[in-house]
């Protein structure tokens, strides 16, 4: 049935673990009070009245290590099977990542001069 | 006579390895002989070490929360909590159940659903990682090929439930909150990644059970600290902001956000942040102990200690008691560092997002290239002193 081994332990492992939040929200929904609706249900403001929403157009500003984050995590995917199988390949392999870690670095120091890194 | 000598079995290859506690084949063995077919046996076996595993992290998390409430209130000069239970004990346990019969408190401005499966979507990914967390050889639910991987894979799950929970919750202070913890776990993911990626490379194997096997041999002094003492440190600060554990607690910032993308949760779904928060630390305190601390491994040899003994490390009884061993050992250099993690909580003041930030991608991140370029050099230079 599992071409690799191992893995239907984890179909039923995923199971399992989906099966620990519902149980738990469902015995809530059971043994719970339920209240009659009013200000219980405001959305917390420190004790004010919430003036206007929170879905609303603003800057975020996490946007540019985000881009960055989905380059350098393209990268380590790249070299993980690299690094496994490290100790057959040799010398080249070395030279090849150092190369490519390489131009990585000079985009890390080109986004970082670009203050792509700043909080500000 | 020639037949028989071609027919010997090869010789060992891999005798450097104990074989150690094997429930599994001893648990279907028993049950082929009561007539079952072997898929049927393994069916049945499945999800018994699930069960445990999740059981065994639930009282993880137990003790993890009665552990910070009795050292913080040592830290500060208080007693703690004593009531219920001697020492307290059962408070984590009282506070559980208050927390399940608490009312459910949706806010009327909220996204219902998402709202409901932003927790869902924290704890599912963060329990399902203890697939391959490895207490002994065979004491693993499942020593799947991508191992460690899978660990990372799953780790970067997380932020999309807290977005949703940031989000939908319509409140100011959870969307900066959400937004606030996404953007932490993403920026400290890499160099966890790239410490990972060092110690792989060491072990030839993303199985966390090769890498805990790499380990062994000399006792302590074959530890990967020693020889990944940079990835140790970049791991275990990586592990305390994915964790978002004090000195790395921005997304739940209570002087300035309330509680983050908690602010509006009550009740059971709080509960399940909670929970998966504490898991996630036992869990990380786990990784460190089976990639840089030698997992199940004895501080002296168990071969050289058997052998002092005059016993043979293949049979029954030393084969439990080792692997009893084992587990203990795993359980206590994790909650060892978990005991480090919460020190630091009561004692380091929180940084600042700039600051977390810059630390992430400036230092951090360069650090863990070099730390990973410097592992394959010294590979290179010296293959048996860094795995082969």
């Amino acid at each position: 049935m599992f071409v690799l081994p191992g893995y239907d332990a984890f179909l039923g492992f995923l199971l399992i673990s989906a099966a620990v939040p519902v149980l738990a929200l469902v015995t809530n929904k059971l043994v719970s009070p339920k209240s009659r609706d009013g200000e219980r249900r405001l959305t917390y403001e420190s004790g004010m009245e919430p003036i206007g929403g929170a879905w609303i157009q603003f800057n975020i500003r996490y946007y540019m290590f985000a881009l960055v984050f989905v380059i350098f995590d393209v990268e380590t995917v790249f070299l993980y099977p690299w690094a496994v199988a490290f100790s057959r390949l040799g010398l080249l392999a070395f030279i090849e990542a150092l190369i490519f870690i390489t131009i990585l670095v000079i985009a890390l120091a080109y986004a970082w001069r670009k203050g792509a890194l700043e909080w500000s | 006579m020639t037949t028989a000598a071609t027919l010997s079995p090869p010789p060992v290859l891999e005798a450097a390895v104990t074989p150690g506690l094997d429930l599994q084949s001893g648990f279907t063995t028993i049950l082929e002989g009561f007539g079952l077919s072997p898929a049927a046996a393994h069916l049945i076996w499945l999800p018994l070490p699930m069960l445990l595993v999740l059981v065994a992290a639930v009282v993880g998390v137990l003790v993890n929360v009665w552990l910070e409430r009795k050292i913080s209130a040592a830290v500060q000069q208080r007693i703690g909590p004593e009531y219920a239970g001697a020492l307290g004990v059962l408070q984590p346990l009282a506070d559980g159940l208050k927390l399940l019969f608490k009312e459910d408190v949706i806010p009327k401005r909220a996204d219902g659903l998402l709202f409901t499966l932003g927790p869902v979507l924290v704890l599912i990914p963060v329990i399902l990682s203890w697939l391959v967390v490895p207490f002994g050889q065979n004491l693993v639910i499942s020593d799947v090929g991508v191992g460690i991987f899978l660990w990372i894979a799953l780790s970067s799950i997380q932020p999309i439930g807290l977005l949703m929970s940031g989000y939908s919750s319509n409140n100011k202070y959870s969307l900066l909150g959400g937004l606030r913890a996404a953007a932490q776990s993403i920026s400290y993911e890499i160099p966890l990644a790239l410490a990972v990626l060092a110690v792989v490379m060491m072990s030839n194997s993303l199985s966390t059970v090769d890498i805990v096997n790499q380990q062994s041999g000399a006792g302590i002094l074959s530890w990967n600290i020693w020889r990944q003492p940079v990835g140790f440190v970049i791991f275990w600060i990586c592990a305390l902001a994915e964790c978002e554990r004090l000195p790395f607690d921005l997304p739940e910032a209570e002087e300035e956000l309330v509680a983050g993308y908690q602010t509006e949760y009550a009740g059971m779904k709080f509960a399940l942040f909670y929970l998966g928060s504490y898991i996630n630390l036992v869990l990380s305190a786990l990784l460190v102990a089976v990639l840089y601390l030698g997992g199940w491994g004895f501080p002296v040899p168990v071969e050289w200690l058997a052998g002092t003994l005059g016993q043979s490390v293949e049979a029954p009884l030393v084969q439990v008691i080792t692997g009893s061993v084992g587990i203990v050992m795993t359980v206590l250099k994790a909650y060892l560092l978990v005991f480090t993690a919460i020190l630091l909580r009561w004692t380091l003041p929180r940084v600042r997002i700039d600051q977390l930030l810059d630390l992430g991608w400036k230092f951090l991140l360069p650090i863990a290239l070099v730390n990973l370029l410097a592992t394959a050099g010294l590979k290179l230079a010296f293959p048996g002193f860094f795995g082969g």
